[in-house]
């Protein structure tokens, strides 16, 4: 497959297709950090997760309209605010929704995959009453356009590198929360032994509510970063759930680290295959080795071992 | 503790006997060809609820892949028709004059090995049940030996489901792509698109449906069927009374397979097409919920169920296409939180003790072991 | 103890380690032919992951488990079953939804293939030997009731009467009398006297009393390792088991 390429053709594929990986990391990460926080260390199955994603995107779409009409000096920066609303917004649905519908399922994780399928669908079918069936898409900020060339043959768009950036950060924060503050170690705690958190005093069902709210909410800023790189519609959010349960089992549920290396390889392998193959086949061939990989090796890449 | 005169085998023979006198009397009676025929097709959809029941209800193994052995039925089923359809004559105008027109179209030249033995209606009919067992039996003892079960599985399932859409519809010049295997004519010969052949075929398709309802229930019945109600209780157990858990899981599993493989053929043969919008993700979880509203423990209400929301779609489709996926949801939602037994924990609880009421016996309902509400 | 084959059970050297935690730590014990051997020590002795680990449950890192010959560690837990060897759990592991007859029979050590099971028929031999394990469990009254409502000891026993059905020579019960009332216990004593007759029992167990009712052999669990082994008296007076231990 490599026939009729120059090695330094080679190499400038290898790199803008890395870098095209990399944006699809990027969204692998953001949307799977949510999910890896919920299934992780919660065990719940969301089914509705890209949903709750879309939503951060439609925010953010309505958002750029509304300061692109009312306070189109704030146009450059409304990307901030759009998505702190975005967290907001999917971030108290999922609130919501672990108080009205989750609570009552904990036991019962197939189940809880069932009822957020179901969940998904109607949130879907709001979409489309609401915003109509087409792709909707945002207008970038002037700041955000073009791309900066690295080489003759290598160029990386600005928006890229803004997604990343935007990736990296919030990765650190929800590693800060989880894994360094005292709220953090709250939900650990629950999560490893729900009757002695408990009785130690932690309010358990508090936890569950705003730990299941952070992952909604982070969902919603991977909606919010989505809408830079790519266009919106009803039913985007299916389109990633596979690929993105899959990310979080390779990486391993528990482990935040895994998730993250294993969004790398997922999407760093999809991208560069994409090119030498067409693209469904190069998707065929990239979920089909993380599945084997998993029926090899069912406990994901990243896992201690306990007992059971 | 009080049994009803609806359990037992007497009452699940007498529940099959009602479903046959619907399916084959009462229904045949009352509707046209054309609905008729759109009756045949969501009985095709039964036979992977039916399969559901026993391997999610009674084993506790949720596939959320069937859509997979359904189409790979389906396609087995599609392949030996289109080659029919695909004679010389009929395909004199194509470049290549004997092959389907699809690869005509993308540029194929010849008929790809993997098509040749499909030419044989024994080894296409032998096809419809081994392709579909056996890529469940791969499946199957590559995770269940692995203790890979529960979310996990229903996730890789539903991965699979959505690789092989994605190979499918991609893979045009072999398999039809996006638009499938369409353009079916004849069965050795037999008109398959005559109203006189769609009612023989939606006869042949009932009765598969009862036979395989009645092999159900004979492995329900059996030790093994016990064994699998054990499994999905304290798997561990099962394990150390000495059995080899992996080798019941995948059994299960491999049949729920064959029956939903049949049912994509007999979809096949009614409906004159098969194509990659009945095997990925969203057409195999709506089997699920055609089997969860029917009661994920009851063999015949998965029956009821698949037809209860196929009917229900195709209303709303006709009348109010936005609602649809509203009520979808609802129904997902519903059923796990506040009927997890379906119609057949309703009919458990409401039905059956007034029938006993009425046969004078008095008895007072079964109480509690809702979970245990089958037939 | 230099010719380990002459025992019915030989544990050389089991080591286990989760994580780096060694929570077996080079074992070694010996257990005779209708012996009944109890396992004592304090909560995170490491007794319940022995039991484990002679029953397949959990993989060893090191050693050898050798059952009449045969090296367990090597086997799956089915074949483990297979050779002689059963395994109560700490809590009752019955089957809710099936009555106490359908518990027995799944039990009952014939059609345990797929074919075989598919194949199984209820006959008279099958009937009369879960009636006499029912009679021996003191559950002859309860056959088609579900275990669901059986009460917390009927459960327990009907767990080792499932193991019995089997007729195991080695028979490992994690605190059999947890939870059962003094009556109970007395029965339960009983039992495993009865019972001892063809096979050997380890129990975990942290009721004294029954452990001095029942044993022929201590051995004290500490930290993964043995702490102390020998009669009841003997251990009792150990200076080290009272320190970590009895002293408590």
């Amino acid at each position: 497959m490599f026939d009729g390429y120059s090695l330094s053709e080679l190499g400038s594929i290898f790199a803008m297709q890395g870098f095209a990986g990399l944006i699809l990391f990027s969204v692998f990460v953001l949307m799977a950090l949510g999910l890896a926080i919920i299934f992780g260390q919660m065990g719940v199955i969301n089914m509705a997760h890209g949903e709750f994603m879309i939503l951060g995107a439609y925010v953010t779409f309505v958002c750029s309209h509304l300061v692109g009409e009312h306070a189109p000096w704030l146009f450059p920066g409304y990307f901030f605010i759009a998505m702190a609303l975005a967290f907001v917004a999917s971030g108290s649905l999922g609130m919501l929704v672990e108080w009205s519908l989750i609570r009552f399922l904990y036991r019962r994780p197939l189940d809880t995959l069932l009822a957020t399928w179901g969940l998904s669908l109607i949130m879907q079918q709001i979409f489309r009453s609401t915003f109509g069936a087409r792709e909707v898409g945002v207008t970038l900020p002037d700041w955000l356009m073009g791309s900066l060339s690295l080489t003759d043959t290598i160029e990386v768009p600005i928006n890229g590198l803004f997604v990343m950036a935007l990736t990296m950060t919030i990765s650190a924060v929800v590693y800060a929360v989880l894994f360094r503050a005292r709220w953090g170690r709250g939900v650990r705690a629950v999560m490893q032994n729900r009757v002695m958190a408990g009785a130690v005093g932690i309010n358990t069902e508090k936890v569950d509510r705003y730990t299941f709210g952070l992952g909604c909410g982070i969902a919603g800023v991977a909606g919010s970063a989505f809408t830079m790189v790519g266009s919106t519609g009803p039913t985007s959010g299916q389109l990633y759930i596979v690929d993105t349960f899959l990310v979080v089992v390779f990486g391993g549920a528990q482990s935040l680290i895994g998730t993250i290396a294993s969004a790398f390889t997922i999407s760093q392998a999809q991208s560069t295959m994409e090119f030498f193959l067409s693209g469904s086949m190069a998707k065929v061939l990239t979920l089909l080795t993380v599945v084997g990989i998993l029926m090899l090796r069912p406990q994901g890449l990243f896992v201690l071992k306990v007992r059971r | 503790m009080t049994r009803s005169f609806l359990t037992g085998t007497r009452g699940e023979l007498l529940g099959v006997g009602v479903l046959a006198l619907l399916v084959l009397l009462v229904l045949p009676l009352s509707l046209d060809v054309f609905r008729l025929n759109l009756v045949g097709k969501y009985l095709t959809y039964a036979f992977v609820a039916v399969g559901l029941v026993l391997c999610w209800g009674s084993a506790g193994i949720l596939s959320l892949g069937q859509g997979i052995f359904f189409g790979l039925g389906g396609y087995c089923m599609a392949m030996f028709l289109k080659l029919e359809a695909s004679n010389p004559e009929a395909t004199k105008i194509q470049s290549t004059p004997g092959i389907p027109d699809f690869m005509d179209w993308n540029q194929l030249t010849s008929l790809p090995w993997f098509w040749e033995p499909f030419h044989s209606l024994t080894f296409s009919l032998a096809a419809v049940v081994l392709v579909p067992s056996a890529l469940a039996f791969v499946i199957g003892v590559a995770m269940f030996k692995r203790r890979v079960g529960g979310v996990y599985f229903a996730i890789i399932t539903q991965a699979i489901a959505a690789i092989l859409t994605i190979l499918i519809v991609g893979q045009q010049g072999y398999t039809g792509g996006i638009n499938g295997i369409t353009d079916l004519r004849t069965l050795k010969g037999w008109d398959i698109r005559t109203d006189e052949a769609k009612l023989v075929l939606y006869f042949v398709n009932a009765a598969l449906l009862l036979g395989c309802i009645l092999l159900c229930l004979a492995v329900r019945r059996s030790k093994l069927g016990r064994i699998l109600v054990a499994l999905r209780d304290k798997e561990d157990r099962v394990r150390f009374s000495g059995y080899d858990v992996a080798n019941f899981k995948t059994f299960v599993f491999c049949l729920a397979a064959a029956l939903a493989g049949v049912g994509g053929a007999m979809f096949t043969l009614q409906v004159g097409f098969m194509s990659p919008s009945f095997v990925g993700i969203v057409p195999s979880i709506e089997l699920v919920i055609y089997c969860a509203v029917g009661g994920r423990l009851s063999l015949l209400g998965a029956v009821y169920g698949t037809l209860l929301v196929n009917w229900a779609k195709t209303s709303f489709s006709e009348s109010f296409p936005e609602l649809w996926l509203f009520a979808m949801g609802a129904l997902f939602i519903g059923v796990v939180m506040a009927f997890p037994n379906g119609l057949a924990g309703l009919f458990q609880t409401h039905v059956v003790p007034r029938l006993d009421r009425l046969r004078g016996r008095g008895l007072p309902p079964v109480p509690g072991p809702t979970r245990m509400a089958a037939e | 103890m230099t010719n380990a084959t002459d025992f019915l059970l030989s544990v050389e050297g089991l080591t286990v380690s989760f994580d780096g935690f060694k929570a077996v730590d080079d074992l070694s014990f010996y257990v005779d032919e209708n012996e009944i051997r109890v396992i004592i020590g304090p909560n995170g002795a490491g007794k319940t992951t022995v039991l484990d680990l002679i029953c397949g449950r959990t993989k060893a890192s090191g050693g050898s488990v050798k059952f009449r010959g045969k090296e367990l560690t090597a086997m799956r837990e089915h074949q483990i079953v297979h050779a002689g060897v059963g395994r109560k759990f700490q809590n009752p592991s019955i089957y809710d939804d099936l009555t106490v007859f359908e518990n027995l029979e799944i039990s009952y050590p014939r059609g345990r293939s797929v074919w075989g099971a598919l194949a199984f028929k209820r006959d008279a031999a099958v009937r009369e030997r879960i009636h006499e394990i029912a009679e021996m469990i003191f559950l002859a009254d309860h056959l088609e009731q579900r275990a669901e409502y059986l009460s917390h000891g009927q459960k327990q026993w009907l767990e080792i009467g499932m193991l019995l059905i089997q007729d195991p020579q080695l028979l490992m019960l994690d605190e059999p009398v947890a939870g059962m009332s003094v009556n109970e216990r007395v029965k339960t004593a009983e039992l495993l006297n009865r019972i001892i007759a063809d096979r050997s029992v380890i129990v975990i167990e942290h009721d004294m009393k029954f452990v001095e009712d029942i044993a022929h052999k201590v051995t004290v669990l500490h930290q993964g390792k043995i702490l102390s082994e020998g009669s009841m008296e003997r251990v009792k007076n150990d200076p080290k088991v009272v320190e970590v231990y009895l002293g408590h």
